[in-house]
């Protein structure tokens, strides 16, 4: 890691000296100071991520940040600690707007609270919930210990049903004294009251109100389970505000109770499109805090997979954003028709289609079947070069598919980094920002590619950088199809459960959807003690409302679309 | 037409008018008809809708079954395929949905997820299995259940459809259908039905 000079804080910025944690720790009240220092002076431009940790035993909480330079080179990490019982941190919503749902998400899985955030709402929960889930002195309703393997269920293996040990057979717990009948739901209020209202007059002194509209959470557009909440003046949109959550499943609660190797199937289900990327970022951070290497032919084996996931996902991100287009299916087919090849030489290694489940640490689940090479080889040399020309000529040039994309949706370079987009949103705004370029992890640097970059910023070039991407993916496969060793793909036994050494690690990847973060904290035991999933899904929807801004509500539907997220990943 | 499928075992056709006269039974004609138009409400969930729309698309093509209609409005769907994890912030949209939906209508919880909580069940947010909440009519194992897994489970609710009897469904009875109850978002979740028994808890608090 980088030393930086930041003597000049004096004793407010310290160097984080505990064992196996690593960056500064900065005092709460010289915060913001610090940060607009290192954004303007120092360079670091990238707020990537900002999480919580509560560590009770100390009785404080850790407000952790990541950041980068968006000319590359390795992070900053910077911490804050408040008392447990006095949680306010102030927000460098200011400085970085991207910290936007961040902190509202520590706010509302950890009661931290960020003065000076203008809309601190929950946002994965509904206002009105009871508890921050993720101090570690929160019990869910089905609670039954704080690590697995649960004592009930190994060695002893006397499962019951977690609904006969509730009393009201449903995973459901109220607090005491509550009186359901003296209830009164406020859950929305706050959502649009933060949406300001607006209220114009005209010269005649006619008063026209503004219209609320919902899109969501049941609608053909919205990829799932997500909800959008606007402002219109006639169609046009004045304010927009993404609500996420109905799919929050949990998982950071959920992968602290886990061990660490039973996180792995969990992480497939976040992206549940490309489940091979988060392997890969989750076993990395594992490997950080572990230390331990990955035998030659596993990181070729990882890099292929992890490229091949790219390709499928962007073709089915193509086809599912001409179904918002309106081109509804057609293109989709096409696509999937593909996408099915790929998914079958995932079924073939992995045994199974979409949850892979096979990354190992230090290695992989197993090695490649017999045939299955070739059956790469055949995909990455012939069909699929092949395919994405016909999808190129079949949609970049259509009349409509232009006149609906180019120019519209748009995020400027500044923005984009401002708003911490990552993957093709941002390199579609003219930021050649990727992880396997910027910071290489496992074997990226020895292959030949190109990032892709576009410089429009709008709708258009969030779609055409994608058949850039697939392009370049397929030249990476190309060669590494053609390099790959014979030898092992595991180092050391493969082990089920194992004690991670105490420490902190944040493994990142850069995924279909841009930087896919995993941060973690041991404290030496085999289950994590902290679990943070950085969702570029999640992130990449804070620029959501300002590009909008301005736009038809028919548009709002292809921004979306391009910036292609996966409810699984958002809402966690 | 195909009248195959249509015609009551036992009586003779004429072969001049085979395929275009049928014989039958209200129930059978009413079946026949419903088993191979069931139109799902476009609703996906989770992880398993991306399975749904594999499933719809051009290698597994569930349209040969009559169901390729998708309709985004439950005022116009027969089958609500919960693809998914039902989560808690969610729940009082899935039990809206259903009201909405005119009978006759049919559930199918597709993975584990819908049928029982799945790989989430002990999250906070997460309700065990759409069953909770709404009658289920098939429920189709796998995480997510291969697209053969899901037309095996389509092809079972055809097999139900099928056994229906127009005297003993509920959409023939006289007298209005009860609504389901909405759940609330509380502190936790409410289900209205459960109201008296938190109500004794807090007293006993
Ligand atoms: S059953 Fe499995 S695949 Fe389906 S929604 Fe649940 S976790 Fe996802």
């Amino acid at each position: 890691m980088t030393t930086l000079d930041f003597s000049r804080f004096g004793t407010s910025v310290a160097v984080d000296e505990r064992e196996g944690y690593e960056g500064y720790l900065v005092s709460a009240d010289k915060l913001v100071e610090f940060a607009t220092a290192l954004r303007d002076e120092y360079g670091y431009d990238y707020l990537s991520s900002v999480t919580g940790v509560d560590y009770i035993a100390e009785e404080k909480f850790e407000v952790v940040y990541h950041a980068y330079k968006t000319i590359g080179g390795a992070e900053l990490v910077f911490k804050v600690q408040v008392a447990r019982d006095k949680a306010e941190v102030p927000s460098l919503i200011d400085i970085y707007p991207g910290a936007d749902f961040q902190e509202r998400e520590a706010w509302d899985l950890l009661g931290i609270k960020f003065t000076g955030h203008p809309d601190l709402r929950r946002i994965l929960l509904w206002e009105g919930f009871e508890g921050h889930p993720l101090r570690k002195d929160w019990q869910e309703a089905y609670y039954e210990e704080d690590i697995k393997p649960f004592k009930s269920r190994w060695p002893k293996a006397e499962y019951t049903r977690a609904e006969a040990q509730n009393p009201y057979g449903a995973n459901v717990k109220y607090p005491d004294q509550f009186d359901p009948e003296k209830w009164v739901p406020e859950g929305e209020d706050a959502l649009y009251g933060s949406l300001a209202k607006y209220e114009t007059t005209d010269e005649s002194g006619l008063k026209t109100d503004h219209l609320t509209v919902n899109l969501g959470p049941q609608h053909p557009s919205t990829h799932g389970v997500f909800r959008i909440a606007a402002t219109l003046d006639g169609e046009t949109i004045m304010n927009l505000k993404p609500v996420m959550g109905y799919l929050h499943r949990n998982h950071e609660k959920i992968g602290e109770r886990n061990t660490y190797l039973q996180n792995m199937p969990f992480t497939d289900r976040l992206d549940y499109l490309s489940s091979l990327s988060n392997n890969f970022g989750y076993a990395l951070a594992v490997e950080k805090l572990l230390n331990i290497e990955v035998p030659e032919r596993a990181e070729y084996i990882r890099v292929i997979m992890a490229e091949l996931t790219r390709i499928q996902n962007h073709l089915f991100a193509i086809g599912m954003f001409l179904n918002d287009l309106g081109a509804f299916f057609t293109p989709s087919l096409y696509a999937i028709e593909e996408r099915e090849l790929v998914l079958d030489i995932f079924e073939m290694v992995t045994g199974s289609r979409m949850m892979c489940n096979y990354f190992r640490f230090g290695g992989l689940a197993r090695d490649l079947p017999a045939g299955s090479l070739q059956k790469i080889k055949d995909l990455v040399f012939d069909r699929l070069p092949r395919k994405t020309d016909e999808m190129d000529r079949f949609l970049s040039e259509n009349e409509i598919l232009r006149s609906r994309t180019v120019g519209q949706g748009y995020l400027s370079t500044e923005d984009a980094i401002k708003y911490a987009s990552a993957g093709p949103v941002l390199r579609a705004s003219g930021v050649p920002y990727d992880i396997r370029r910027a910071a290489p992890y496992s074997i990226y640097d020895r292959f030949d590619f190109n990032v892709a970059v576009r410089y429009n910023g709008d709708i258009y070039d969030r779609y055409i950088i994608r058949l850039d991407e697939i392009r370049e993916s397929i030249k990476i496969l190309q060669q590494a199809v053609e390099q790959i060793p014979e030898g092992e793909i595991q180092t050391g036994k493969p082990r089920y459960q194992m004690k991670v050494p105490a420490g902190e690690a944040y493994g990142r990847v850069e995924g279909p959807k841009g930087e896919l973060g995993f941060y973690l904290v041991s404290d030496g035991k085999g289950n994590p003690y902290r679990y943070h999933v950085r969702a570029p899904s999640f992130i990449n929807l804070t620029a959501f409302g300002p590009m909008c801004k301005g736009l038809k509500i028919a548009d709002v539907v292809a921004v979306l679309g391009s910036i292609d997220i996966v409810l699984g990943e958002t809402d966690r | 037409m195909e009248t195959k499928g249509l015609n009551s075992p036992g009586y003779e056709i004429p072969d001049d008018v085979k395929g275009a006269v049928a014989i039958t039974t209200i129930d059978r004609i009413y079946n026949w008809g419903r088993r191979s138009s069931v139109w799902p409400l476009m609703f996906g969930l989770a992880c398993c809708a991306i399975e749904m729309i594999a499933t719809a698309a051009g290698r597994y093509d569930f349209s040969r079954f009559g169901m390729e209609v998708m309709r985004p409005s439950p005022r116009q769907a027969d089958l609500m395929l919960v693809s998914g994890t039902v989560t808690k912030k969610m729940a009082p949209t899935i039990v809206r949905l259903y009201n909405q939906m005119p009978e006759p209508k049919y559930v199918v919880a597709m993975g584990a997820c819908a049928s029982g909580g799945g790989p989430f069940k002990e999250g906070y947010n997460v309700v065990s299995g759409v069953d909770k909440l709404i009658p289920v009519d098939v429920y189709i194992p796998g995480c997510p259940p291969t697209p053969q897994a899901l037309i095996n489970g389509l092809i079972k609710l055809q097999e139900k459809i099928d056994g229906q009897h127009w005297k003993d469904t509920r959409w023939y009875r006289e007298g209005d259908l009860a609504a389901i109850p909405i759940p609330m978002l509380g502190p936790d979740l409410i289900y209205q039905e459960q109201i008296p028994a938190i109500k004794e808890a807090s007293k006993e608090a």
